[in-house]
């Protein structure tokens, strides 16, 4: 005799006794510290802050540790965290002109102002795996002397401004007022940029990776140049109103990516560059150069250009790109359906017995129509 | 109750900007109102559209009952019911009657709601006209337009191919005269308990951000044609345990032969049902 399957409460909490084993793993390992995972594991840090939208080193390493090292469950763990905090000021706009720059360099230009500064980067690596690395190794016993700095302390200024200087480069207008706050108010269309650009920087790495690259294989190409790529630590401040003058409330770093993009001019527009801008958390570069790609395809309608590949599309792009979203809504399909799979089962059925001729039925439709 | 988190989880102004959007939604029944859906501690997709409407108006005098698919016991209705029983500490039930808060998730249940009750619905996808445009910005003019023609002819080409409409669930229903809604993924069987409901209704979609009611008392019909009425399902067999031939079946595979059985969808109905047969028969 069928039995309702009860006990759905008995086997959450086994699931989760088992959920906990299973990341732990073998107890005879020594257990992560999260020290050990936001210091050797950082770029994977830098990708939890930057898309689960808050600066925590800490925090981060934590949900990294918690969803066993998943990046997009360590995320969705972060934001549900961030739901829950006050909104207590608005920081001023952060100016990475004035920084300790570890990285600057720049496609378009051989040597400019302040010079291409190479910062510590896979770039130029073989990748060949580092067998050595297996095995703790000591610590370098190279003189401080010897080795090389963190970065440029000094006022680096923007590449795109050499461009601005002719011309020959539009002009990003400087908008004062408060951006709009996508986790407080829901999307509406068109979006503004500055939504936009909150967007794509909460966005899935994956997802604008291969978008970016759609855009460099013809989907609404817009011929791109690395202008500047830069990975800089800044100061973060506040006004408060009572004071009237700003403090620095921290200092945190990012990777900001300047895309120069050709334009041929429009009937209202001369023909002149034109920008694609991503900004990341950490050293997140891969991320902040294909969002750089996504801005500028974004920004289609307001140059004037036709709207014909995905990357293009504002409501294709803004509203797929969450990775939280997303992912809840593919697994989703792995909860109970059986009330509309049983629906969909009597329609077909239905149809079938209409097809195949004095097939009877299972489930009839009531002839007491309402 | 969970320490440091506030009473039903979300802080007072989210719920008070929730509840905002749920007056409106109760204003222009059945509008789909744009509200600022938090990120919840549980996935999209779980549920967190009707878990934020449920949190926005839950008191500490209220009584809940959670289903999915009907059930009381389902998983995900178990999670989301521990979850309003950790945050908020009120009393939850399974019975249908004692409930204050009913939330679901593709079902309506078989016994019939009272004035004094609210039904959340957890939607996936709150615009009946996405499958046939996905652009936001167009479906939200054909609404603005009562431009419905689309549908219509989406369910004309079931009766040119099959004869009979061939939508199973969240089967598109105009409210109040007025606007086209997803009644959410219960199946057809249940739209006919939405006309004229004397409880109110609210519909929670949280990544899609949008909240939409059905006040009490609002007249909900199914799309149809005159030649071709709306009809709900019904089965030749009856409720293995209880012996419903009224209440929604789901088949259960019992063995790898073809054998099956059907029983109901609503556990709490069914389990009535026999409780008050057993007594009878004693």
């Amino acid at each position: 005799m069928y039995v309702a399957v009860k006990g759905g409460e008995a086997a959450i909490d086994a699931a989760h006794d088992l959920l906990a084993r299973n990341r732990r793993g073998n107890p005879d390992v020594p257990e992560l510290a999260l020290d050990q995972i936001s210091q050797q594991l950082s770029l994977a840090v830098d990708r939890v802050m930057t898309e689960g939208s808050i600066y925590d080193r800490e925090l981060a390493a934590l949900a990294i540790k918690q969803a066993r090292g998943d990046l997009v469950e360590a995320i969705f763990l972060l934001r549900a965290y961030r739901t829950t905090l006050p909104r207590l000021a608005e920081s001023r706009p952060i100016e990475t002109g004035e920084a300790l720059v570890r990285r600057r360099i720049s496609a378009t230009f051989k040597d400019l102002p302040g010079g291409q500064v190479l910062g510590g980067t896979f770039d130029y690596t073989h990748r060949l795996l580092d067998f050595g690395l297996a095995e703790p190794r000591p610590v370098s016993d190279k003189p401080a002397s010897a080795r090389p700095t963190d970065g440029v302390e000094a006022a680096i200024p923007r590449v795109l401004e050499f461009l601005n200087a002719e011309d020959l480069i539009e002009r990003e207008r400087r908008d004062e007022a408060s951006p709009p706050d996508l986790t407080r108010e829901p999307l509406e269309f068109p979006a503004p940029r500055a939504l936009r650009l909150q967007n794509l920087a909460r966005g899935d790495e994956g997802f604008l990776l291969s978008l970016g690259y759609s855009t460099q294989r013809g989907y609404g190409r817009n011929h791109p140049f690395a202008g500047e790529i830069r990975t800089c630590d800044v100061a973060v401040e506040i006004e408060p109103e009572e004071l009237g003058f700003p403090i620095t409330i921290g200092e945190i770093t990012v990777t900001e990516c300047e895309m120069v993009n050709q334009f041929k001019g429009s009937a209202t527009e001369p023909a002149r560059f034109t920008r694609g801008y991503g900004l990341v958390f950490g050293e997140a570069e891969r991320k902040a150069m294909s969002m750089a790609l996504v801005d500028r395809a974004l920004r289609a309608s307001e140059l004037g250009e036709e709207i014909a590949a995905p990357a293009q599309d504002q409501e294709f792009v803004l509203y797929h790109s969450d990775s939280v979203e997303a992912s809840g809504f593919v697994q989703h399909l792995k909860l109970p359906h059986y009330v509309d799979f049983q629906a969909e089962l009597n329609v077909l059925r239905r149809i079938r017995a209409g097809t195949a001729q004095g097939a009877a039925a299972e489930p009839a439709e009531s002839e007491s129509a309402q | 109750m969970t320490d440091g988190y506030n009473f039903a989880y979300l802080d007072e102004q989210t719920k008070r900007m929730i509840r905002r959007s749920v007056l409106k939604a109760v204003a222009i029944p059945g509008y789909q109102v744009p509200f600022g859906s938090r990120e919840m501690p549980l996935p999209y997709g779980w549920g967190t559209g009707g878990i934020q409407v449920t949190a926005s108006i839950i008191g500490a005098d209220d009584t809940l009952k959670v289903i999915d698919q009907g059930a009381d016991d389902t998983t995900n209705a178990v999670s989301i019911r521990r979850f309003f029983a950790r945050t908020t500490g009120v009393r939850t039930t399974t019975r249908t009657e004692e409930a204050t808060i009913v939330q679901t998730r593709h079902r309506i249940p078989e016994t019939p709601l009272r004035e004094d009750q609210i039904i959340v619905f957890q939607v996936p996808i709150p615009e009946p006209l996405r499958w046939l445009e996905p652009r936001e910005a167009e479906t939200r003019r054909m609404h603005a337009y009562s431009d419905y023609a689309v549908m219509h002819v989406r369910l004309y080409e079931d009766v040119a191919r099959y004869g009979h409409i061939a939508t199973a669930y969240d089967y598109p229903v105009i409210v109040n005269d007025r606007y086209l809604m997803r009644p959410s993924p219960i199946p057809k069987f249940d739209n006919p308990k939405m006309d004229g409901c004397p409880a109110l209704m609210l519909f929670g979609a949280g990544r899609e951000k949008r909240i939409y009611a059905v006040p009490p008392y609002t007249s909900v019909k199914s799309l149809d044609f005159e030649d071709h009425p709306f009809r709900i399902e019904s089965w030749t067999t009856t409720c293995a345990l209880c012996g419903s031939g009224e209440s929604f079946l789901d088949e259960v595979i019992t063995d790898d032969k073809g054998g099956r059985m059907f029983v109901c969808s609503d556990t709490d109905y069914c389990g009535r049902r026999q409780a008050s047969q057993g007594k009878a028969a004693e």
